[in-house]
């Protein structure tokens, strides 16, 4: 394990990713430099086809095999696009965990919670006999989850601890990365709540990065430091949350803030704001900004040129023609 | 009220469930639609609010109480019932699976004239029915499979659907939920537009309170099959009541005070005794109910009527009755 003070846990460096299909080659991500660090935690944002959930996925590969990644995704100062395939068994689970999307569809339904939670407790060798039973407690115990339910089996869960047990699987080898793909999407509001606490707590005590992926930009604020916004394959805004919510400088982060409005915010009451159009093919994205067509701001440059991320302050960017030009990023 | 058009009374449905139990889903409801009204119907997942809205429908007779349209008794015959399914149009949440994949656009719209025997000149109901849904030019879309639409688009196709057959009343079932953020403003916009160009009432379930705040007139907040707090909708959702409306507003982001309620919502098969929210209630837990504490563990609230502003709690209408 490489303690280096000066790599991030996760970085991106621009990374791409083209998924082969019978139709030809789809660019689902196209150039991303993001990183997280020891104890950060970053959302990312975005609708579908954005490529949001095919860049989480990509730092354990768990991409169709024929899937292209250009550029580097570095775990740990690690190269993982370049790792061996047991190399890259040792990392999933130990040194970065998933918590996906849909948690009746992540978990086995013929095999009890408490054997699913040990599965990568033994596989890494983390505990043996009767450890593995004393790790897997003290996991539920962690997630909130009364201990008796250990041998259940999911359908007998609700949808709110079928999540627990997710991020009990993924906590199980103390990883210093969690990945968490729209955790709460299916979730009602109050355990959605109960499960954003969870992940908040656990990032506090643990000091364990965390990438949350979302397309709910008000979720990501309450749990996250700073946010990133995807639109076609790109990061389009990127920043402190606060900022990036209430001062989005990108019409895309915008409108997401704006379509879940503050409730008592006059301007939203019987006013829903949407927009026009939908989120575009990533086979066929238009040329210029891909966000152009649907941009109430769009100039005639927008539909030529494709402007890359400028700085608003030094912490964040936007990839907007309206922000004036200091100075481009270097991407 | 003359204008009320769709009004539940009293409505209980319940389900036999395994072990001889009774699952009360819906346990004394009065709720009432008026025309051209957009009222919200917001729970959590198994509070009965779907199973209250396929009530409204006719999809499921009450145990107990019923359901009129226009003051009339919901009829119960296959034939009775669709001419009433005309006025009363019903939207789901996913639109993928309300549309048979191999049926075009103009087939999906089409197929609700051609049951209803709706007269008329059939391409035209729906191109204008399209149209209305914001599906323009209508000829464009009428020859796509819903593969080749997007999820927006194939929401305003069941909408289309529905409005060809110029409902008085949409019933809508988590409408956006399944949908991208930026479409859904579009859809709510829709709705919106639709009650003022046609005066057409809906009927919106959801768990969404944004949802409730950007295009309800009233609010009707339930929980565990009894509707707890009703009102306007600014009104409940900027000075909620309830103390479980409160917990609920509590926990949205951005919030300032967060109560979050311990536990799942308690089983529709074991209603608790007294007001059913009492297990989970903060306000007693705190110790602020105490002067009625005995009340909210042996005595269920009287349900709110059709048309109330109000709230089905102890502690809150003693200090209402105090104040008064």
């Amino acid at each position: 394990m490489t303690e280096d003070t000066v790599a991030p846990l996760l970085e991106f460096r621009d990374t791409t990713i083209t998924y082969r299909g019978a139709h030809g080659a789809v660019p689902a991500v196209r150039g991303v430099n993001l990183s997280i660090g020891v104890g950060e935690t970053l959302g990312l944002a975005g609708e579908s086809g954005s490529g949001k959930s095919t860049l989480a996925m990509s730092v354990l590969r768990l991409l169709p095999s024929e899937t292209e990644i250009g550029g580097q995704i570095l775990l740990d100062g690690e190269d993982v696009t370049a790792m061996k395939w047991g190399r890259l068994r040792a990392v999933r689970w130990a040194d970065a965990a998933v918590v996906f999307q849909g948690a009746m569809h992540g978990l086995n339904p013929v095999r009890r919670i408490s054997d699913q939670i040990a599965e990568p407790i033994v596989l890494h060798g983390i505990a043996t006999g009767t450890g593995v039973d004393k790790r897997v407690r003290e996991l539920l115990d962690q997630v909130g989850l009364p201990t008796r339910r250990a041998n259940a089996y999911p359908h007998e869960l609700s949808g709110g601890q079928r999540q627990r047990v997710m991020i009990a699987m993924a906590l199980a080898c103390d990883p210093r990365l969690v990945i968490a793909d729209e955790p709460t999407t299916a979730l009602d509001v109050m355990i959605q709540a109960q499960v954003l606490d969870l992940l908040s707590a656990l990032v506090a005590e643990r000091g364990v990065g965390l990438l949350m992926i979302s397309h709910d930009l008000s979720v990501l604020a309450d749990t996250c430091e700073r946010l990133a916004v995807m639109y076609a394959g790109r990061i389009v805004e990127h920043g402190p949350s606060a900022e990036v919510v209430r001062g989005g400088r990108h019409p895309y982060t915008r409108a997401l803030s704006g379509a879940f409005p503050t409730i008592g915010d006059p301007a939203s009451r019987l006013a829903p704001s949407g927009l026009p159009g939908d989120p575009p093919d990533p086979s066929r994205l238009p040329a210029g900004c891909p966000f152009h067509p649907r941009c109430a701001d769009a100039v005639d440059e927008c539909s030529t040129v494709d402007i890359g991320l400028r700085a608003v302050s030094p912490d964040h960017d936007a990839a907007c023609v309206h922000v004036p030009v200091a100075e481009e990023v270097h991407s | 009220m003359n204008d009320v058009l769709l009004k539940a009374d009293n409505v209980h449905v319940g389900f036999a469930a395994p072990g001889g139990r009774r699952i009360r889903a819906v346990a004394g409801v009065n709720l009432e639609l008026r025309a051209g009204e957009i009222v919200a119907l917001v729970g959590e997942s198994g509070c009965g609010k779907s199973t209250l809205a396929r009530a409204l429908l006719g999809l499921y007779r009450p145990d107990q109480g019923s359901v009129s349209f226009e003051g009339t008794t919901l009829p119960t015959g296959v034939r009775g019932l669709r001419g009433y399914r005309r006025q009363v149009q019903l939207v789901l949440q996913d639109p993928t699976g309300a549309l048979n994949p191999r049926h075009s656009v103009y087939e999906a719209v089409a197929e609700g004239l051609r049951i209803h025997h709706i007269p008329g000149n059939e391409p035209e109901l729906v191109a204008e029915a399209l149209s209305r849904a914001g599906l323009r030019p209508a000829e464009r879309f009428m020859p796509l499979l819903p593969g080749e639409l997007s999820g927006g688009q194939r929401q305003r196709v069941v909408i289309a659907g529905a409005l060809a057959l110029q409902p008085r009343v949409l019933v809508a079932d988590e409408p956006v939920a399944s949908l991208d953020a930026s479409v859904r403003g579009e859809i709510l916009a829709l709705l919106l537009r639709l009650r003022d160009d046609l005066g057409l009432a809906s009927l919106v379930v959801t768990h969404d309170l944004g949802l409730a705040w950007n295009i309800a007139d009233r609010i009707a907040v339930m929980y565990l099959g009894r509707i707890v707090e009703s009102g306007p909708a600014p009104e409940v959702l900027t000075a909620p009541r309830h103390p479980y409306t409160k917990a609920l507003l509590s926990v949205l982001p951005e919030s300032p005070e967060r109560i979050v309620l311990s536990g799942e919502p308690p089983d529709p098969a074991r209603i608790p005794a007294g007001c059913r929210f009492h297990p989970r209630c903060p306000a007693l837990a705190s110790g602020a109910a105490d002067a009625v504490a005995q009340r909210c563990r042996t005595v269920d609230p009287t349900p709110l009527a059709a048309d109330a502003t109000g709230v089905a709690c102890h502690l809150v209408n003693a200090v209402a009755e105090v104040a008064g």
